[in-house]
């Protein structure tokens, strides 16, 4: 299973993505330029975090237009799988692969530090290595997750289990406490309702290893590897 | 040579966290009468022709596709050719 990791100009969790999967999963992976139309070859690719474009105007607006997204597109009109995670989630929103928008943070400050988040759904190429109502402690990093859609929009994505992730307390209530940004119903990670597009604001290749505080984020990676029929060693 | 002047603000019913806080601030400073305040993006924008309403056009397409996020905001303009 070859990854693709999209370099957008101001990405900068680029090479903490390409680490996790080089390194702790063992997984072929390339990075792909914003400028490249040509993403044949990859099973999965990643649209990590960072500050593309200097977030101008609104977080992922100027990156939806680099050539690189036309190709994302067909790839994931194709069924290829794509993640995206932060400003790639933001990225995705914007190139309209995902429903929804992102306001900034209901409290108007940058947050960076751990939430927990729980699994909603185990339907998805994403999480069906976890189970649903699991808990996990990733961390978060921005300043625009404040997630909003409107309400009709809403109820059909909870029709089809589009809500992958919400925020919750450590044991799993999803309460206005745990909400750290105030998107709309703790919402912290959707999919497309073919489920190959996944969006989320916490970052999974920050918490794939014990040594810096968690590995609960290799569940999503782990999910991805067994839904292409790659399974890793416990 | 035309002048066009662009506004982009959010859309009624869509929580604006830095127009809450500059109206709390304001009210904070003794300005009792500001009941609601709303913060938005103010563009001024040159361009090429003459025909008011083809610029419009032209910046509709702009407003939809990359100025303005039409899921969370409104935009109007003013054109002068």
């Amino acid at each position: 299973m070859r990854f693709g990791v999209v370099v957008f100009p101001g990405s900068n969790c680029d090479h903490d993505c390409h680490y996790v999967i080089s390194t702790v999963l063992g997984q072929p992976v390339d990075y792909v330029w914003h400028g490249s139309t040509d993403v044949a070859g990859f099973d999965c690719l990643v649209l990590p975090g960072g500050f593309s474009y200097g977030d101008y105007l609104r977080s992922g607006a100027v990156a939806r237009f680099s050539p690189v997204m036309k190709a994302v597109e067909k790839f994931a009109a194709s069924g290829g799988l794509v993640i995206g995670i932060c400003n790639g989630f933001q990225i995705l929103l914007e190139a309209g692969l995902l429903p929804g928008a992102m306001m900034r943070n209901a409290g108007l400050k940058f947050i960076c530090r751990f939430v927990d988040i729980r699994v909603e759904t185990t339907g998805t190429p994403w999480t069906n290595d976890a189970q649903v109502g699991q808990v996990l402690h990733i961390p978060i990093a921005h300043n625009e997750g404040n997630y909003q859609v409107p309400p009709d929009e809403l109820e059909q994505m909870k029709k089809n289990g589009q809500i992958v992730f919400r925020y919750s307390t450590p044991g799993g209530e999803v309460t206005d406490e745990s909400n750290p940004n105030g998107a709309t119903e703790g919402i912290a990670g959707i999919c497309n309702s073919e489920g190959n597009v996944l969006g989320l604001m916490p970052h999974p290749e920050r918490a794939s290893e014990d040594a810096i505080g968690s590995s609960d984020g290799l569940v999503i990676w782990r999910s991805v590897l067994s839904h292409c029929g790659v399974e890793l060693p416990a | 040579m035309a002048k066009a002047r662009v506004y982009i603000t959010l859309k009624q019913g869509i929580l604006d966290p830095q127009g809450k806080t500059l109206l709390r601030a304001l009210k904070s400073m003794g300005y009792d009468e500001v009941e609601d305040l709303r913060v938005g993006k103010y563009m001024e924008i040159a361009l090429e022709g003459d025909d008011a309403a083809a610029i419009e056009k032209r910046l509709s397409e702009m407003c939809e596709s990359l100025l303005a996020n039409p899921i969370i905001e409104d935009y109007r303009m003013e054109v002068e050719a």
